[in-house]
């Protein structure tokens, strides 16, 4: 059989792909719908977050910094509760990571506040003596890109009904009622900040992306 | 064709396929290079504003190493290889020509925008598929593109039966088509809605699903980038640089068929311990144990292929990166397995150990096997003897002990991280906060990285090396039956 399929390169092909194919299949379809479903009580990212999620993704923090906290005594002391796969169901895409340079962030939400977060990302040595992560300086002056996270969040209400506009779920509306929902959110974050040029920015309406990476960072619980 | 028109076969898109490897290669490992000091001297972040940061680059490494490399050094083999397994040439087909050309420039034009999109910070997140939809879609292209030369020149071959190296670049491209497609399945949110960035898309998975669809493509691009097509240079070139024949038909048809099966279901190792399934992280875990089998069936393969023929490996630095670049691979396919391993990936997962085993596998089997490769190809395409044995010599030695600094003070670093972040002191609380588990690898963070400028000093020696010969290597007027003519 071998010695035919090597000189019919089409059944050959075939062949091939079938054999690549199977695993696929087998390990990724039968847990796909069960895998999607959303724990009760989670709610998708509102807008501002999900501007500080793309800042997130921008930046490549997933390169070093893990959203995955595994079922271990050890992991559940230092990060708290172990992830559940519903807590995941509004993550387009994943950021789980592959590698902890720097600490876990699934539930950094839980022990870190927006002033921390401003410090840190301006100067990571001022709160944590020894870090060798770089400091983020560019956030202060980048502004957030509001209405691609609005598009996203549009995007995933529309084609994969991702429930916002339902009760108790974050607001979306209109791209104008959903930019005032930003500022609401963002005037929060503004409040518990130094940063003159970031308070300055927010007064003409501009929200800077180191305000929608702190409501993201936040966020996560 | 006949064996005295040997010299006739049509170079001229593997050439151009040569000189990008080498351009990305130096680009991808001074990134690579670069950031690895950073972890070492965090102040290297701030070189070039934001473009300049760690984490800005890193996708740029991997992208930069894998898809510029690494596949322009596979394109750059096909070109090569293809037509002499085939026994065509390119050249007796006006229609491949123009494929071919048009492969190499609409792959240029797509790496080149990828390195500046990656530096604006045009990402999608996912490892080793980063870049937006309408690169993936131009990505697409340039793979049909390689398709119809694939199938094209095997439409028009004299020799019937394929040769064991066109197995695996046929599994190559169908391997790479189809884990690209569904990986990359992402909706375009401008489309939508009509606002925001235009290049903008969301995954069409979320959460597990998604890590699952990413981690299946992850693993197996390593399958069938970093690996199925390195064994089909190394079944050409090893025999063709040697003089030897390849030891086993049957073992090389029982490592091909094995490693195409079972590598596929081996991507679920990395996810242990996460929200999968727990019978996806077994069959992950068992099916990485298994891929020993046909990893090291291809690798003693080649192995046995030298058997009695030893001398070789003084004679012949050639010989000598091929044969070190099977070890590397046994080595590296054996310690994939073992990180496999529920417990050890316990302890290993998250820690410098992995990007360890994936530099002694990329480092040591691919980069070196990709060198001889074009070491192999150099006096064939340009009828020039290669400049310089002595010089080649050094490349060797600078760049085994860089491979060998560079995993030795991963493994060391990943274990140390591992047990520090589980050790507890006699109450059962966490004995080290994570910043101390950070500051005690900076000395291996060090290490690593000038084992890394070694590797990169080394292929600086080789892109001389490689361009002494095309410019002023002394002209041959045959095609040389084996080992390859070097200066010494």
């Amino acid at each position: 059989m071998f010695h035919w399929l090597e000189r019919n390169p089409f059944f050959f092909a075939v062949g091939v792909f079938l054999v690549i194919a199977y695993a696929g299949v087998v390990t990724i379809l039968p847990d796909f719908m069960e895998s999607a479903r959303p724990v009760v009580g989670k709610k998708p990212y509102t807008v501002l977050e999900l501007a500080g999620r793309q800042t997130y993704i921008k930046d490549s923090c997933n390169a070093c910094h893990s959203q995955l906290i595994r079922p271990f005594k050890s992991e559940t002391d230092r990060y708290g509760m172990y992830s559940l796969s519903g807590e995941y169901a509004y993550d387009r895409p994943f950021l789980w990571g592959s590698k902890r340079t720097g600490p876990d962030l699934m539930r950094v939400g839980n022990y870190r506040t927006s002033d921390w977060h401003e410090y840190h990302m301006m100067a990571p040595t001022s709160v944590v003596p020894g870090s060798i992560m770089p400091a983020y300086k560019h956030m202060f002056s980048n502004t957030a890109d509001i209405e691609t996270a609005y598009a996203e969040a549009y995007t995933v209400k529309t084609v994969f009904n991702v429930p916002y506009d339902k009760p108790d779920m974050p607001k979306l509306g209109t791209l104008d009622e959903s930019k005032k929902e930003v500022m609401a959110q963002a005037a929060l974050i503004v409040a518990d900040m130094k940063s003159q040029e970031v308070k300055d920015a927010f007064k003409k309406g501009e929200i800077k992306e180191i305000v929608a990476i702190i409501a993201y960072l936040n966020s996560l619980k | 064709m006949q064996a005295k028109d040997a010299l006739n076969y049509d170079y001229s898109v593997a050439k151009c396929f040569t000189y990008a490897t080498i351009l990305f290669g130096i680009i991808g490992m001074l990134i690579g290079v670069v950031i690895a000091y950073q972890m070492a001297f965090p102040e290297l972040n701030y070189l070039a504003g934001e473009y300049g940061t760690y984490s800005r680059l890193r996708p740029l490494h991997t992208s930069g190493v894998i898809f510029g490399f690494l596949l322009s050094g596979i394109f750059a083999s096909w070109y090569y290889i293809g037509q002499r397994v085939l026994k065509v040439s390119m050249a007796e087909s006006k229609f491949l020509m123009v494929i071919g050309k048009l492969h190499f420039w609409i792959y240029m034009i797509v790496i080149l925008t990828a390195v500046v999109t990656l530096f604006m910070g045009v990402s999608t997140s996912k490892e080793y598929a980063e870049l937006e939809w309408p690169l993936d879609i131009a990505v697409v292209v340039l793979w049909v593109l390689w398709g119809f030369s694939i199938f094209g020149l095997i439409g028009i071959r004299r020799e019937k039966t394929l040769y064991i190296s066109m197995w695996y670049f046929i599994a190559t491209f169908l391997g790479v088509a189809m884990l690209y497609l569904f990986n990359n399945m992402e909706v375009p949110t401008y489309f939508v809605s009509g606002v925001g960035k235009w290049y903008h898309s969301v995954s069409m998975y979320a959460g597990t699903n998604d890590a699952m669809v990413q981690w299946w493509y992850g693993h197996n691009a390593v399958a069938f980038v970093f690996t199925v097509p390195i064994i089909a240079m190394i079944y050409y070139f090893l025999p063709k640089e040697s003089g030897q024949p390849v030891f086993s038909y049957k073992l090389s048809l029982l490592s091909f068929w094995g490693l195409m099966f079972v590598y596929l279901w081996a991507g679920g190792h990395h996810l242990l311990y996460s929200t999968v399934p727990d019978w996806v992280q077994t069959m992950g875990s068992i099916f990485s144990v298994i891929l020993i089998l046909p990893s090291w069936g291809s690798a003693i393969n080649m192995l046995l292929t030298m058997k009695g023929e030893w001398g070789q490996l003084k004679a012949n630095p050639l010989i000598k990166f091929m044969v070190l670049a099977s070890t590397f691979y046994m080595l590296s396919t054996l310690e994939g397995p073992i990180q496999a391993i529920k417990s050890v990936n316990a302890l290993a997962h998250f820690t410098d150990w992995i990007p360890g085993h994936v530099h002694d596998g990329t480092l040591g089997w691919v980069g070196f096997m990709l060198m001889a490769a074009l070491f192999h190809m150099a006096p064939r395409m340009y009828k020039k003897e290669l400049y310089s044995k002595k010089l080649m010599e050094a490349q060797f030695w600078l760049q085994t002990t860089g491979i060998v600094m560079y995993f030795t003070s991963m493994w060391i670093a990943g274990i140390t991280q591992g047990m520090m972040w589980r050790a507890t002191d006699q109450f059962g609380n966490l004995a080290y906060s994570f910043i101390d588990t950070v500051t005690v690898l900076i000395p291996y963070y060090s290490l690593r990285a000038t084992g890394g400028l070694f590797y990169l000093v080394g292929f600086f020696m080789f892109s001389y090396n490689m361009y002494k010969t095309i410019s002023a290597g002394k002209a041959i007027s045959s095609e040389p039956q084996n080992a390859s003519p070097m200066s010494a």
